[in-house]
């Protein structure tokens, strides 16, 4: 089959691989018919994250038809179409009875790595690094899903790709993000950076209840979905103060909950940008996160910060000054897809959302290390790459 | 008679490196909980506690002697000494080498008490300058003061870090290679007890196990296998046993690897299933073998243990071991092994 290798930095080529094949019996292979590119997939295409290996398959955002599964596999069956969770989940350890599910303890085989970087392991994921289980990824024809009961859910016959795809991450992981600020009646909630993840944000924060949202990034295209698609107010970061503008526009209040969709490669401008970014490239600091201190430093007295943005090692001068004097709380962690899939799928099929207004471009499987190029560089207004294997 | 001998000293070590055996075992368990445990890997931890005041007087010395080496008219007037530059060099070198040698070398006892040593040499430098004519005593006598007070400081830590050394010394000259991990598994104290009490079943989950035969209620013959496919084979005798919480065992005989081990099982707090606890030592035998076999075991031994109890609450909470083994990627040959992540499993 044909799949998104990485070889490296900035070198991503589509190779002929051998087809996966049922390995533990809770398994079932599926056939892709649509997968996209993630911005955390840009993550290990900087070569931002440790432990990635030259051959890796990526893309962890995947949906298809089941064309083979394990003997242990009980609910579905060949010919199923389904959208798969981006993390891999047993069901039935401590974490996963209690549906945090990103915090299975069983689902990651290289958990010795992760502990020995995070002190204990998350989940395994699909196309990420092997700290996070190294498992093959679904930038491919087809993939093999673990835990097949668990992780992937149907998709009515009436639903097109395009609306069903974004179950498989950032739907959820905007939705979570949202649910972590505990949103209530009159509350303004600030949302760092426009991207898929910040988008559904957006629309999540409305969808539970926020009075207003205001959106921050610098690229033209992405305020005005946010804008546009999301009603939000936006802050173009390059032109106002952050921290200004969000007093100004919440009367000094500050935001009642700031979500913080950017994570480890944020951008800004001014001294402490170029201070994080050389600490990166010298490898003395692992993420520059400049969204998350903007958002502690702006969030009102006692609000939520919350992140679904991915951060992967250690991080300075996080404003833990603010953090405590303000008693904020934090919210994070990947996703606790299973927990919100079927739920969501609900809100589409009745029309609340329709997920396909973030995609720009679709191309071919074979396109795909031209995708991560004009995704990377945001060329072409680019804010959302769907691949179609075998189109 | 030689041979006895020999063996009577292995035996000393076996014990002193294993804390004797079953009813001093599971007190030096219960004590484990509260304080991380010397091992030959990790030793360091125990001793970090006067770690914070040597670090301080190492950089204290090179500061002085740095600021001797350089400015010692300056140094030599604060102090109210008369002007000899080259004999404040000399004591400024004396100073950094002490202070190099706490913050770099291994056992800094000998470093610290090289400090003391200065201290006197200072005061007794600073008492003769007392008795010169021209003394400008209000100057000497704060010198002095605060070389006391510094001399208080070393001996302090000299004594703190002779006693640790020791403690560390001693621990390394034993030659066993001894290690306990934990974990917790969703299953009852008594399933798993009963699962491990038929040995059995151990090669199930410990890796380097072939085979496990039970010959009676107390006796086993192990088969492990080594590098290069290497087989290595011991008797085994129960040498406690308390139902549903807790197994120790150790080798007999003529055992090729000396071995002893123990496991307990206590019910975690709130539901969660069981802790399950174990502890194993292994004693390798003198010449190439056993060099063989340290080297074997001495690979991150912690870490063996830990994926083998991990495969172990796999085994009782799914069943089976998820893998990523036999999946497809576009490796292309050497390149991938040269990466970290190739590297990082060779180390394990």
């Amino acid at each position: 089959m044909k799949a998104n290798c990485w070889y490296g930095r900035h070198k991503l080529s589509v190779e002929d691989v051998p087809d996966p094949k049922i390995i533990n019996q809770t398994d079932a292979i599926v056939k892709i018919t649509s997968t996209a590119i993630c911005g955390s997939d840009l993550h290990l295409y900087n070569g931002y994250v440790p432990t990635l290996e030259h051959g890796d398959i990526l893309g962890h955002e995947f949906m298809g038809e089941i064309v083979e599964v394990g003997r242990d596999v009980k609910k579905l069956k060949v010919g199923d179409r389904v959208v798969v969770p981006f993390a891999i989940s047993c069901g039935q350890c401590y974490f996963c009875r209690r549906q945090l599910y990103s915090l299975c303890d069983n689902s990651n085989p290289n958990a010795w790595m992760a502990e020995k970087l995070l002190g204990h392991s998350p989940a395994g994921l699909f196309g990420y690094t092997h700290m996070l289980g190294g498992y093959a990824g679904g930038q491919a024809e087809y993939a093999r899903v673990p835990f097949a009961d668990v992780g992937p859910i149907k998709v009515p016959s009436g639903m097109p790709d395009d609306q069903a795809l974004f179950l498989s991450d950032v739907f959820p992981t905007g939705w979570m993000a949202a649910e972590a600020c505990n949103i209530q009646p009159g509350d303004v909630i600030a949302v760092w950076g426009c991207g898929p993840v910040g988008l559904f944000a957006i629309k999540s924060a409305y969808m539970l209840g926020a009075e207003r949202v205001i959106a921050i990034d610098r690229f033209p295209e992405r305020l005005r979905l946010a804008r546009e698609q999301c009603g939000a107010e936006t802050i173009d970061y390059m032109r106002e103060t952050v921290y200004d503008a969000l007093m100004e526009r919440t009367a000094g209040r500050g935001p009642d909950s700031c979500i913080d969709a950017v994570g480890m490669e944020a951008h800004g401008h001014g001294a402490m940008f170029l201070l994080d970014r050389a600490k990166q490239a010298l490898m003395i600091e692992t993420d520059r996160p400049i969204a998350l201190r903007e958002a502690i430093f702006a969030c009102r007295k006692g609000g939520t910060v919350s992140v679904p943005g991915v951060y992967g090692g250690f991080d300075d001068k996080i404003p833990l000054g603010a953090f405590m004097n303000k008693a904020l709380t934090l919210k994070t962690g990947q996703t606790h897809m299973q927990r919100y899939m079927q739920p969501l799928l609900e809100r589409i099929e009745n029309g609340e959302i329709d997920p396909s207004f973030i995609i720009t471009h679709k191309l071919k499987l074979e396109d795909a290390p031209r995708g991560y190029d004009m995704f990377l560089k945001k060329q072409d207004e680019c804010v959302k790459v769907v691949l179609k294997p075998g189109a | 008679m030689a041979m006895q001998t020999k063996n009577r000293s292995d035996e000393l070590r076996m014990e002193g490196a294993m804390a004797g055996h079953s009813g001093e075992l599971t007190e030096r368990q219960q004590s484990s909980r509260r304080a991380p445990q010397a091992h030959r890997n990790g030793d360091t931890q125990r001793f970090a506690g006067s770690d914070g005041l040597a670090k301080a007087l190492g950089w204290f010395s090179i500061g002085l002697g740095l600021a001797q080496i350089t400015a010692p008219r300056g140094v030599a007037n604060m102090i109210g000494l008369s002007d000899d530059r080259g004999f404040m060099r000399y004591l400024g070198a004396r100073e950094m080498a002490a202070g190099i040698g706490i913050l770099t070398q291994q056992y800094q006892s000998g470093w610290l008490w090289g400090r003391v040593a200065g201290d006197l040499m200072d005061l007794a430098l600073l008492a003769s300058a007392f008795r010169a004519d021209d003394a400008r005593r209000d100057r000497l006598a704060g010198a002095t003061a605060a070389v006391l007070g510094v001399t208080l400081l070393d001996i302090m830590a000299a004594q703190q870090h002779s006693q640790s050394d020791t403690a560390r010394r001693r621990s390394l000259r034993s030659d066993a290679i001894r290690s306990t991990k934990a974990i917790t598994i969703d299953a009852s104290p008594e399933t798993l007890y009963r699962f491990w009490r038929n040995f059995e079943n151990l090669p199930r989950f410990m890796d380097h196990l072939e085979s496990v035969h039970v010959i009676d209620n107390k006796r086993s013959h192990w088969i492990a296998r080594g590098p290069g496919g290497r087989k290595f084979a011991w008797d085994s005798e129960v040498i406690e046993d308390r139902p549903n919480a807790y197994i120790a065992w150790r080798s007999t005989g003529n055992a090729d690897v000396r071995n002893t081990g123990n496991v307990r099982f206590d019910r975690a707090p709130g539901d969660r299933g069981t802790e399950v606890r174990v502890e194993i030592a292994y004693l390798p035998p003198a010449g190439q073998v056993g060099a063989t076999i340290a080297w074997m075991m001495g690979q991150a031994p912690e870490q063996r243990i830990q994926e083998n109890l991990r495969k172990l609450k796999q085994l009782f909470e799914l069943g089976e071991t998820p893998t990523t083994e036999g999946q497809p990627s576009g490796r292309k040959g050497v390149l991938s092994r040269l990466s970290p992540v190739g590297l990082l499993e060779e180390m394990r």
